[in-house]
């Protein structure tokens, strides 16, 4: 354990990320807002607390092995908080210190649970710092941090591999992991521009299509509108949210591929992604089909059924509608879609379409181990055999997974007092980076407790860092290393 | 003619018998001393011993004048190395090698005079894996070969009570079947050949060769034994190279299991193959065959590399209940004694590429040969030069061409299409014509037959 070198790294990430603050107090001054004093003050001390800890640190010190889950804790805890300052220092919102650090993880994270209301009348440029946070969230600042500081060198492999999510985090697209984080982010950014673009043609003015390319992109879910997409109330810019939503959970080491070799049947070619859309079409179908038969009939059920099942399923979070009212099971499915998620290597969030695959596929041979004793079954990803190695990872993820996520209902029932759709929907809605649940947390997360929001953070962070980053540290082991 | 043989393995072993038997010239190369006296003292042949791929040895061996180079080593790459030495530098008119590796298989732009100098790649676990695909997709065939990429077809089938044709003259053939037009081409009636004849009556238990198109020849089957119902449920014991190919080759049409007793194979196994379903271990395990239903199997394919355990798992198999039973069985002397007993077929894997090889020692122009109970029979597709002045079988009706005994000719293709051999037809220049040998010993006849006279050039 080199705590200067940890401390170092934290401090060189936050330098970078004090940078951040300065695009919206650029929106604030072309707005002439107020808040341009909020984001510029936030610069100064995030930059200030930064070198603080970077400067003195200089020195040659690599990261060792396992230092990197410290880091990325570290950090997702200290941006938390300094990613808090602006809303809780601007007049506008006039949150408490711990709705703002909500704010600002629910960005972070992607998830999109939010405790403002009122977003129609907010300044700008603290509407396009809420979209931005998730944006920096999807990608991974870390990731973004390793393609500009080359001299994170070795231990960039490390801080990379704490953050990406999915089940073979070994798969580098170049053979220098600086590169492959810069192609990473090229083709995110690409992809962004080409949404806001198609927003844009589709009705909406400059800032709501670059402010909603940022949490499509990104799977997070902000709007700057109370109504979410409902605000629009435009076909076409639900169809590119459809789009864009259902590209975003693709894993990006994929869209690298096809890029590459200028070849889009490399994506039918993939495994999971054929899971993946085959998920999404079993969800829209059916919640489809539920709208369309209830018995007071539903105006627009296939137009409702199609955003609400993409948008949940891939863990965005936009509405159109509010769907936690929608009859019989239809919500519950949603809920439990999201936590199949998107594709691992994605900005979606859930358990990844990878791992219940191969949950499933393991499930099948235990079947076929029954009916042939002395059988040889392994399981494949199309023609790819998978080691038992990683079987056994992502059963013992998932069984974590399931845990945490039992143990924060509870939690959340004893502590807050809620009711058992509210806690259960909540939760869920924070550990798969989703965002709205059910219940009392439908459309905000204002009636809730501190305590509970505090829980819910904590859900987040261990979604998105997908749990072992964590876990590892609440273990002695880790420390005694 | 001169032919050069490197390895004298089990198929170097086969063909230098085979074809030492038809009086060529063969010089054997190989490192194992034993083995060439061996073979050395019992056939009328030339040895060398030492590295095949060297060229001192090459050389010693008569590479310069040979006009045939035949390499069979147990390692590809040898094989690769002796070719081009040979190219190089003694200019070997025709180089055949055996090639195993699926990984040079697969590249066509490799194997030629620029790169890597091979007119013809011999690979007997393929062969095999396509027999064998053959024999499923045909229930009751003994054998079904190929004739013009797959137009033809000769296929071998032993005549049960039952089938609508059996007990009655070949003659009915044509009537039973308006649509359909077949040609059989010889009976084996208790091991004896008959050339048959329009009055020609067959019986129970007789073993029939004919020749249709491919696409009739599951119609013919039905004529001569109750129609069989498809195979679904395939058990292939052995998951060596060959039980590999057949599994990797059959997956996708049948229910597969396949069975190996090495677990690390197994697990390799089960790593490339994707319906098959792997079970580990031992082919003669009678209990293992009990728990895998054996008895509600359709077929029972031994493949292992062992002759012995391939025997006793298919006797095994067969009494406990498996509808057929395809064995491969490398000792001739094996083969003699099971066929037609409890052992429904049994598959040679040296049978099957010595017809390759023989293609290219035939004195005519000969496209492919199969050679047929264990070397005894031959069939072949010999392609029909010259005029009516030059050549002896061209501008001739079947009825004129001069066959020496126990000949038949089956079919003729021409261009794409296929004609079955009636006496009218009238044998036309570039024919592929399809003939059938009961004994081989009148190969020489059918040779000159198909040799043109000097008029031609």
């Amino acid at each position: 354990m080199h705590l200067t070198v940890i401390l170092r790294i934290t401090g060189t990430l936050l330098t970078l990320f004090s940078f951040s603050f300065l695009l919206p107090a650029l929106v604030a001054m072309i707005y002439a807002e107020t808040t341009f004093t909020t984001f510029f003050s936030a610069f100064g001390i995030a930059l200030v607390s930064g070198l603080i800890l970077w400067l003195p640190l200089r020195g040659k010190r690599e990261l060792r092995g396992g230092d990197g889950f410290l880091v990325t804790a570290l950090f997702y805890l200290g941006l938390g908080i300094f990613g808090a300052i602006p809303f809780w220092l601007a007049e506008a919102t006039q949150l408490s210190f711990t709705d703002a650090v909500f704010e600002s993880i629910s960005g972070l994270t992607t998830t999109g649970a939010t405790t403002i209301v009122g977003l129609d009348t907010l300044p700008k440029s603290l509407l396009i710092y809420r979209q931005m946070l998730q944006w920096m969230g999807g990608m991974g600042i870390i990731v973004l941090a390793v393609a500009i500081f080359p001299m994170l060198g070795i231990g960039g492999m490390q801080l990379y591999r704490t953050e990406s999510a999915g089940p073979m985090k070994d798969n580098k697209l170049t053979p220098r992991i600086t590169e492959t984080a810069k192609a990473l982010w090229y083709l995110y950014i690409g992809l962004t521009a080409a949404c806001a673009t198609a927003y844009w043609l589709a009705g909406m003015n400059g800032f709501d299509a670059i402010a909603h390319s940022f949490s499509t992109v990104s799977i997070g879910g902000f709007s700057t509108h109370d109504a979410s997409m409902g605000h629009f109330d435009n076909g076409a810019v639900e169809t590119v949210a459809i789009i864009f939503m259902t590209l975003s959970g693709i894993n990006f080491a994929l869209h690298f591929l096809v890029w590459r070799r200028r070849n889009p049947l490399h994506y039918l070619q993939d495994v999971e992604v054929r899971v993946y859309l085959f998920v999404l079409a079993l969800v829209s179908t059916t919640v489809c089909a539920i709208l369309w038969w209830q018995p007071n009939g539903h105006d627009e059920a296939i137009r409702d059924g199609l955003f609400q099942a993409v948008s949940i399923t891939t863990t965005t979070g936009f509405t159109t509608t509010n769907f936690a009212n929608w009859p019989s099971v239809a919500p519950i499915i949603l809920l439990f879609a999201a936590f199949a998620g998107g594709c691992a290597g994605s900005t979606a969030g859930g358990i990844k379409m990878i791992r219940v695959l191969m949950i499933y596929l393991q499930g099948m041979r235990e079947v076929k181990r029954l009916i042939h004793p002395n059988g040889v079954f392994t399981i494949k990803l199309g023609k790819e055999s998978v080691s038992d190695r990683r079987v056994d990872a992502v059963w013992s993820f998932f069984s974590v997974y399931v845990f945490f996520f039992l143990l924060s209902v509870c939690m959340l029932m004893v502590v807050g007092d809620t009711n058992f759709i509210t806690a259960f929907s909540a939760v869920g809605a924070c550990l798969n980076n989703l965002g709205p649940g059910l219940g009392d947390v439908a459309v905000n997360y204002n009636s809730i407790s501190a305590e509970v929001k505090w829980i819910l953070m904590f859900n987040m962070v261990l979604g998105r860092l997908e749990i072992f980053t964590l876990l590892v540290l609440l273990t002695p082991a880790y420390w005694r290393r | 003619m001169k032919i050069l043989i490197l390895g004298a393995g089990q198929v170097g072993g086969t063909l230098t018998e085979s074809l030492a038997k038809e009086s060529f010239d063969i010089t054997l190369v190989d490192r194992d001393g034993d083995r060439l006296r061996e073979l050395g003292s019992r056939l009328d042949i030339q040895t060398v011993q030492g590295a095949a791929s060297h060229p001192s040895v090459l050389q010693r061996a008569g590479a310069d004048d040979a006009d045939i180079l035949v390499a069979v080593t147990s390692s590809d790459e040898v094989n690769i190395v002796a070719c081009q030495v040979c190219y190089s530098m003694f200019r070997t008119p025709t180089k055949i090698a055996r090639i195993r590796s699926s990984a040079y298989l697969s590249q066509n732009a490799l194997f030629n005079n620029n790169h890597v100098p091979i007119d013809r790649l011999i690979n007997p676990e393929q062969v095999v894996t396509e027999q064998i695909t053959e024999l499923l997709s045909h229930p009751g065939a003994l054998e079904v070969l190929d004739f013009a990429d797959g137009r033809v077809q000769l296929v071998a089938m032993r005549a049960y009570l039952g089938g609508p044709l059996v007990g009655q003259a070949l003659r009915f053939l044509s009537e039973h079947m308006p649509g359909v037009d077949t040609r059989v081409a010889a009976i084996f009636r208790r091991g004896q050949p008959i050339i048959p004849t329009g009055d020609t009556v067959i019986e129970t238990d007789d073993e029939v060769f004919f020749i249709a198109a491919r696409e009739h020849i599951t119609a013919v089957m039905g004529e001569l034994r109750k129609a069989e119902k498809p195979f679904r449920r395939v058990i292939i014991a052995g998951g060596g190279n060959i039980g590999a190919r057949l599994a990797a080759a059959t997956e996708d049409h049948y229910d597969v299991r396949i069975m190996e007793l090495n677990p690390r194979r197994a697990q390799g196994l089960a790593d490339q193959l994707n319906n098959a379903v792997v079970i580990q271990g031992s082919a003669t395990n009678r209990e293992l065959l009990l728990e895998e239903n054996i008895d509600q199997c359709d077929v029972f394919c031994a493949v292992t590399d062992d002759d012995e355990i391939n025997v006793m798992s298919s006797l095994m198999a067969k009494r406990l209940g498996v509808r057929q039973v395809f064995a491969l069985i490398g000792k001739t002397a094996y083969v003699d004694l099971l066929q037609g007993g409890e052992i429904d077929v049994a598959i040679s894997p040296q049978q099957a590429t010595i017809g390759t090889l023989l293609s290219y020692v035939r004195r005519a122009d000969v496209a492919k040969v199969h050679s047929l109970r264990r070397g005894a029979a031959e069939a072949m597709e010999a392609i029909a030069h010259g005029d009516r002045n030059s050549s002896k079988v061209v501008g001739r009706r079947i009825s004129e061409i001069a066959l020496p005994p126990g000949a038949t000719i089956g079919a003729i293709v021409r261009d794409d299409n296929v004609l079955i051999a009636h006496d009218n037809v009238i044998v036309a220049s570039d024919d592929h014509v399809i003939l059938f040998l009961v004994d081989k010993s009148q190969i020489g006849a059918v040779e000159r037959l198909f040799q043109v006279g000097l008029s031609f050039f």
